[in-house]
């Protein structure tokens, strides 16, 4: 087996050095009726492994080869190939955790520059590591927010964030004695200014709402904090689409305490849905509430700047239960992508990403806007992404695109079945006007 | 903090410090008017449909950089990281074997890396069968009918395995108040049934490191929801008593969750179904070999029983008749979701890949992961103590007892083997170990490579008797010297600042 390097007559020497007869002596604490043999196939060759994971492989359409018009929470931007290769360098794919500054202080820079981004383009103080993505990462902003309440009970959520990041808190607070109420979307698109104030109370410890929200439309974070600060709850900046950081009023500017969500746009491939990018971010007065790793500068005994993992006292191989969060393992690799990706693209990159991202998506706003039976239900401005009403069954209509090379949009049945003629459609900068144009006349019926 | 930046030929180098200068933060290498990407020109007209007051002005502080910059820049930290493909690295409980490249490349195939999570069912035939085909692995490797693969990692696989617990006999009773965790387990198993609504009672190993009986049964009332036990343990000792321990908490009508970090020691030779338990994590970032990535990303996905399966996490990934796959949303009885689609989704290419390789011979990982171990305890008998001395799996925990008595702890014998070239130990639990040096050196490590190590052991054993001092000022050899962690808390700076 060419990962295993010990020969059988290796193998012999080691087991007469330890006084053993054979491996099998070893596993004698294994009780019999436990052991059997799997039922897999015989091992397979590198190239034999090359056919069956390429085979299936194959059997997927990927954005490379279509035009490619799905978001939802996961986009198709560019990645630059050194950010990809610099991945393989077995110093950064073949370490762990950074336990031992002394010799990791690669992964350890890496963070904190990571950390560095995150504050800067959020507009607050404090970032972590990273964390899962960004479900988990709005279920860690609130608990974070629950804690530092001291005692209240209750989150107020957007109805217009993410449905799967709010199927994600439910689950997480089936159990935990919190009430959760969502606040239904207004006629603009935004989250209704009036009922997410009414639903705040005494006992709210966090308001949070997503922008752009799921359905493409730029809402104003001073009004989700406003609303929580008006009864002393926190109030949580949700991003799904973090492009839109370099060309939106960051969340610290709009009175967001803490920030939280998905970073794949900055660096992270598809990866059909995950690996992806979780992040949070918060002002410095809450920053011993933050859940997952830290990574802080100091000096080495020489007196040399260095870094390593900080406030360790939070987490669970010390706190165990009364640990700020359960997470160990986080996206290390993906932060240093990003990382990588963000330097590269810089003050003027982010942006000018951001700029036609934007600029792309309101042509092609405008183009479907003027197709005889489409309508853009919401009227409230977008980023890269909008809410289209089909004249027909949206998923029916967007299958048939398919079929045609065209991946048109995500259809909203996907989330809420009732939900049947509207779909999402979402612009990056791989996307070119050619490509738009043939998106419009195939949703016209013109491509035939 | 002045930071002395490496300009070529600027300094020689002293050749016993290769490269001593801090590294400049990737911010601080930026210069006005640099330029690291390229896009093309808009073919739109360049608009901004978005009222003023909502948009900012630039990022300040980001960087301007080249791409040359960059190249260097990650390069030359990479160098400062210590990594397997450099040498042993031998974190007790993490599993650090070797990461086939094949793998890597396999994930990276357009159709799984450019696969949206969202795209038609029909056009995404490819993912849904490899997601399948995983789950049927895993499900035959563990000897339990379903799993599933959402969890982003170990401990997110731990909550979600507690939660299909609660669910389950919320279902039919009440959903009880405790979890029983022993005191030996790793910290994301008491977090994680603290974030799954349970109070955790701790259980007392008995001497040998292992569960209690006795303990066990005064213990497991019908108020105890589930045992989160860890097998092999994390002293790397095999409960054989674990049919037992499954009658226990069987009879109480509780679950018998186990944290399968340390599946690997097993893996291919023993089903944990056949053991009697009924929901386990597995890391593919341990046992499957996913790459640990500096600190992820992992995955946890979590195999079940029959009567836990309605409650599993949505979507499903299920075959129809004819063959084709699709993802079952129609879930009602489902604990919800943990995480947004269906999971790390490379880390299962990866997987798959890596089991493809090893096939029905799977059992060689657990029995060359077992024959290290044992002869690395073997080496080094004697000159570390061993407080737990029953039979090792795929690791083993010595303490620093006799160089503690020196002025020696186990974190400068940790830092001492930097200077010979290998990453140390896992020492920050099990807790009841104290002083631990928790070693795992996994399968893919051959005999030369245990044999220096062990000689490595024994020279820092002496060197604790001869010259501690050499030792409790270690490492000597490394980019930086000993890190003042201390400091860092007291003193905290976690980001750059303009
Ligand atoms: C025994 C044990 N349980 C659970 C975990 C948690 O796994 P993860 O880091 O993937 O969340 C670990 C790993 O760190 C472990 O060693």
């Amino acid at each position: 087996m060419k990962f295993l390097p010990t020969s059988d007559g290796e193998r012999r020497e080691m087991l007469a050095a330890m006084g053993a007869r054979s491996i099998d002596d070893l596993f004698a604490s294994v009780p019999a009726e436990v052991r059997r043999d799997p039922d897999l196939p015989p091992p397979m060759s590198e190239i034999e492994i090359r056919r069956f994971i390429g085979g299936l492989a194959k059997k997927n359409v990927n954005a490379r080869d279509t035009a490619f018009f799905l978001g939802a929470g996961v986009y198709h931007h560019y990645v630059s190939a050194i950010a990809d290769q610099m991945l393989y360098r077995a110093e950064w794919l073949t370490a762990y955790t950074p336990y031992q500054p002394e010799i990791s202080q690669g992964t350890l820079q890496s963070i904190f520059e990571f950390q560095t981004h995150v504050c800067l383009l959020t507009g607050l103080e404090v970032a972590n590591a990273s964390l899962y993505e960004g479900a988990s990462a709005l279920v860690e902003a609130l608990l974070m927010a629950e804690r530092l309440s001291r005692g209240r009970t209750k989150a107020v959520l957007s109805g217009a964030i993410h449905p799967e990041y709010r199927e994600t808190v439910r689950t997480y607070f089936s159990n935990l004695g919190l009430e959760l109420v969502e606040v239904p979307v207004g006629v603009d698109g935004t989250t209704d200014a009036r009922a997410l104030a009414a639903a705040v109370d005494e006992k709210t410890f966090a308001v949070a709402v997503q922008s752009p929200n799921f359905y493409g439309v730029v809402e104003d974070w001073a009004a989700g904090s406003a609303a929580a600060k008006a009864k002393g709850a926190l109030s949580v900046a949700v991003i799904a689409e973090a492009a839109s950081l370099a060309l939106l009023r960051p969340p610290g500017e709009g009175g967001a305490d803490i920030a939280c969500g998905e970073a794949q746009s900055l660096g992270v491939p598809m990866h059909n849905g995950g690996p992806l990018l979780g992040f949070l971010s918060c002002r410095s007065e809450h920053q011993r509430q933050i859940p997952g790793r830290l990574a802080g500068m100091t000096k080495d005994a020489e007196g040399r700047r260095a870094f390593c993992l900080t406030l360790s006292t939070r987490e669970q191989h010390i706190r165990r239960e009364k640990a700020t969060s359960n997470i160990c393992t986080n996206q290390g690799l993906m932060a240093l992508a990003s990382n990588i990706h963000m330097s590269l693209l810089g003050k003027e990159g982010l942006r000018e990403v951001a700029r036609q991202c934007h600029a792309k998506a309101e042509y092609l706003k405008g183009e479907i806007a003027k197709l005889r039976g489409y309508r853009l239900p919401y009227g409230g401005p977008t980023f890269n992404e909008f809410l289209v009403e089909a004249p027909e069954d949206a998923a029916g209509l967007l299958a048939r695109l398919a079929a045609r090379g065209i991946l048109g949009g995500v259809p909203l049945s996907r989330f809420d079945p009732a939900d049947r003629r509207r779909f999402l459609v979402a612009v990056t900068e791989m996307n070119e006007r050619v490509e738009m144009d043939r998106l419009v006349a195939a949703l016209a019926g013109r491509d035939a | 903090m002045s930071v002395e930046v490496e300009t070529p030929a600027a300094v020689a180098r002293d050749p016993r410090r290769p490269d001593p200068r801090p590294l400049p933060l990737v911010f601080e290498r930026s210069g006005e008017g640099k330029i690291g990407y390229s896009l093309p020109p808009l073919d739109v007209p360049d608009t901004i449909g978005i009222p003023e007051a909502l948009c900012r002005a630039e990022v300040a502080g980001e960087t301007q950089i080249s791409e040359v910059d960059v190249a260097r820049h990650f390069t030359r930290l990479s160098q400062r990281n210590f990594s397997i493909d450099q040498g042993l690295y031998p974190l007790g409980s993490c599993t650090m074997k070797h990461n086939p490249r094949t793998n890597e490349e396999m994930a990276r195939l357009p159709g799984f890396a450019a696969a949206h999570p969202l795209a038609p069912e029909a056009l995404s035939q490819g993912t849904l069968e490899l997601a399948w085909l995983l789950e049927r692995a895993l499900a035959e490797l563990t000897g339990l009918p379903r799993v599933t693969l959402q969890p982003s990692a170990g401990a997110q696989g731990e909550l979600a395995g507690i939660l299909l617990v609660r669910k389950a006999l919320e279902r039919t009773g009440r959903a009880r108040k405790t979890v029983l965790i022993p005191d030996s387990a790793h910290g994301t198993n008491p977090a994680s049934a603290h974030f799954a609504g349970y109070t955790v009672r701790e259980l007392k190993s008995n001497p040998r490191g292992t569960i209690d009986l006795d303990v066990l049964e005064k213990a497991m009332t019908d108020d105890v929801a589930a045992l989160m036990l860890t097998v092999p343990n994390t002293l790397g000792i095999f409960e054989d008593k674990i049919l037992d321990i499954a009658r226990i908490v069987h009879a109480k009508g509780g679950y018998l969750y186990c944290d399968g970090a340390n599946f690997n020691a097993y893996v291919g030779v023993a089903k944990p179904g056949l053991m009697g338990i009924d929901v386990m994590h597995m890391n593919l970032h341990k046992t499957f070999s996913t790459p640990h990535g500096g600190g992820g990303p992992g995955s946890g996905p979590v195999a079940v029983t029959q009567s836990l399966v309605p409650y599993l996490p949505r979507p499903t990934v299920e075959r129809r008749a004819d063959g084709t796959f699709f993802l079952d949303y129609d879930r009602p009885e489902s604990i919800g979701r943990l995480r947004t689609f269906l999971g790390n989704y490379g880390m299962f290419v990866r997987a798959l890949s890596y089991i493809a390789a090893y096939g029905n011979r799977i059992g060689e990982v657990a029995r060359g992961a077992v024959l290290n171990a044992n002869y690395i305890r073997a080496g080094l008998s004697g000159v570390y103590h061993l407080k737990y001395d029953g039979p090792s799996m795929h690791e083993v925990v010595f303490s620093d007892k006799k160089q503690s008595e020196l002025g020696v702890s186990n974190v400068d014998i940790a830092k001492r083997l930097m200077d010979y070239g290998f990453h140390p130990p896992t020492m920050s639990f099990p807790l009841i170990v104290h002083g631990a040096l928790m070693i795992e050196p996994t399968e893919t490590e051959g005999k030369p490579v245990l044999d220096a190590f062990i000689k490595a052991m024994r020279e820092i054993a002496r060197e604790c008797e001869e010259s501690p001092d050499l030792v409790r000022g270690a490492p000597h050899t490394t980019p930086v010297k000993r890190v003042d962690e201390v400091g860092a808390a007291r003193n905290l700076v976690l980001r750059w600042r303009p």
